[in-house]
């Protein structure tokens, strides 16, 4: 569905990303994970158009998606929540889900979808008129994924979904985003948490400074004495 | 009392003119950061379009306003891609000393085209005047409120109600996640200097009926005026600008009605220099902190 071909990113001189090429196929969730500072992020945001690579190609269900504007690819179903949740803190949350669909000019279909997203986080609806500054972390997270499905990705780019959230939380997002899969949206899943993010994906990359180091199926992953000695603590 | 309640009506004429201009400079502000300074010199390509309009064309003073705002709202987005979108990842300082470049291209611009002299507004409406208890009130006065109040009333619902006006609320507060919402940024921002220019336009047209004469460099202390005003309210704040336009008006007519007209221009200054010394967030501003 997403095939990342050797890609190379850089910020003025620094190269942050050395070359990265991965895959995700339909119905999957794919894991990426990795140290601070990997470029974890950077891969996130040069598939979504928001940086643009030097060279290497990005495609999105056979489409060359390269150097083509984030709007445009949010459009084509690819959309991302981004890293520390980003949402719009000074507006209400409706409003927030509201921008999700922007999109979508068929104010029917944008209604029916709120109604799905409010009835998936409950806690949305019961706070609907509040700034969505006022929402705790945990809470500002589902807000920033229900913002999201607002766009009906076909691909969602998570981007350290568990950041900053205590252990209950960081499991309960983490089985909203199986039960997201299972509905039938494939997942690239970006995060520092090894050991959860590989329990609940198909597919695993280990980026370290900018490169792929390891590759493979999840579950073999997690039981890969580099992996553990690098992330699990031994 | 008298003179008190005369300089209060007088006021919010002036403050009126402030606020509508003052809006531009804290929209833009609120979208790109950078305070626009060509935008007093927007103002007055306004007055002279409504001044082409009603004593060239011989318009009425409704087209003649309309007309203004449209075309300035297509000289605010012609600035934007030509002066500032090819400085946007650039130092702030850039931008505002190109600001200022447009601000001296349109004024000796203008000039080199209409040359320096001093127009004249024609009649566009006779005037009519009203007295209550010795206050006077002209009609000129009434249609300047009028018609800033509908903009008002207008730019609000824009903000609030429509999607571009979600689309620039979102922009302003995070461009990178307003692109990942499929808002496309550039657009917007070019929506947000053409509600801007067109409502200062909309103030030079207004001066023009009210003050009769209109010159090259007729938006510089206006534009400046503004910005203080823009600056009381706190920038970046809509409702803010509206307030400080009005209350700046007021004080300036104020020091003017009690004998001191020779302080109105520096009281407008110390207002702002106490300001940024006391709250330089705004009368309406407050530090907002976000959650990690």
């Amino acid at each position: 569905m997403l095939k990342v071909e050797d890609v190379h990113v850089y910020y003025g001189a620094i190269h942050a990303i050395k070359g990265i090429s991965l895959e995700v196929p339909q119905g999957q969730i794919v894991t990426l994970i990795g140290a601070n500072g990997a470029g974890k992020t950077s891969a996130l945001n040069t598939i979504c158009g928001l940086i643009k690579p030097k060279s290497g190609r990005i495609f999105f269900e056979g489409k060359d998606i390269t150097g083509v504007p984030t709007q445009e690819i949010v459009k084509l179903g690819l959309t991302q929540v981004p890293e520390g949740r980003r949402i719009f803190a000074n507006m209400p949350i409706y409003e927030n889900l509201e921008l999700g669909a922007f999109l979508n000019k068929n104010k029917k279909e944008v209604a029916q979808d709120m109604e799905k997203v409010y009835t998936r986080f409950p806690r949305l609806r019961e706070r609907k008129n509040q700034l969505a500054g006022s929402l705790s972390g945990g809470e500002q997270q589902m807000l920033a994924m229900g913002r999201a499905l607002m766009s009906k990705p076909r691909l969602l780019l998570l981007d350290e979904p568990s950041m900053g959230l205590s252990p209950i939380l960081v499991k309960e997002i983490f089985s909203i985003i199986k039960e997201l899969n299972e509905q039938g949206t494939t997942i690239l899943l970006v995060e520092q948490n090894a050991k959860m993010s590989l329990s609940i994906a198909h597919k695993g990359y280990v980026v370290e400074t900018g490169r792929i180091v390891l590759a493979g199926d999840a579950k073999e992953l997690l039981e890969s004495p580099e992996v553990k000695k690098a992330y699990l603590g031994g | 009392m008298e003179v008190f309640l005369q300089q209060l009506i007088n006021g919010i004429s002036l403050g009126s003119i402030y606020a509508l201009i003052a809006l531009g400079y804290t929209m833009v502000y609120g979208i790109v950061q950078l305070i626009n300074f060509a935008h007093g010199d927007v103002y007055m390509v306004g007055a002279y379009l409504g001044f082409f309009a009603t004593a060239i064309l011989g318009w009425s003073f409704l087209p003649a306003l309309l007309m203004s705002m449209v075309v300035c709202a297509i000289l605010g987005m012609v600035i934007e891609k030509l002066a500032y979108t090819p400085l946007r990842n650039a130092p702030r300082i850039a931008a505002l000393i190109t600001a200022i470049g447009v601000s001296l291209f349109l004024e000796y611009g203008m000039m080199l085209l209409v040359s320096p002299q001093v127009r004249t507004f024609p009649q566009v409406l006779t005037e009519v005047q009203y007295k209550f208890f010795g206050v006077v009130i002209t009609n000129r006065q009434v249609i300047i409120l009028v018609v800033t109040v509908a903009l008002m009333l207008l730019l609000q619902y824009i903000v609030h109600k429509t999607m571009i006006g979600k689309a620039m609320r979102a922009v302003s507060h995070d461009k990178q996640a307003a692109q990942l919402m499929g808002i496309n940024v550039n657009n917007t921002i070019s929506a947000t200097f053409a509600i801007g220019s067109a409502l200062a336009a909309a103030a030079g047209v207004l001066v023009g009926i009210y003050y009769n004469a209109i010159n090259p460099l007729m938006g510089i202390m206006p534009g400046l005026k503004a910005f203080v005003a823009a600056v009381l309210g706190g920038i970046g704040i809509i409702p803010g600008a509206m307030t400080g336009g009005f209350l700046l008006g007021i004080v300036e007519a104020m020091v003017s009605g009690y004998g001191k007209s020779l302080y109105r221009d520096p009281v407008a200054f110390v207002i702002l220099i106490i300001i940024l010394i006391v709250k330089p967030t705004g009368l309406f501003g407050k530090n907002v902190r976000e959650k990690v």
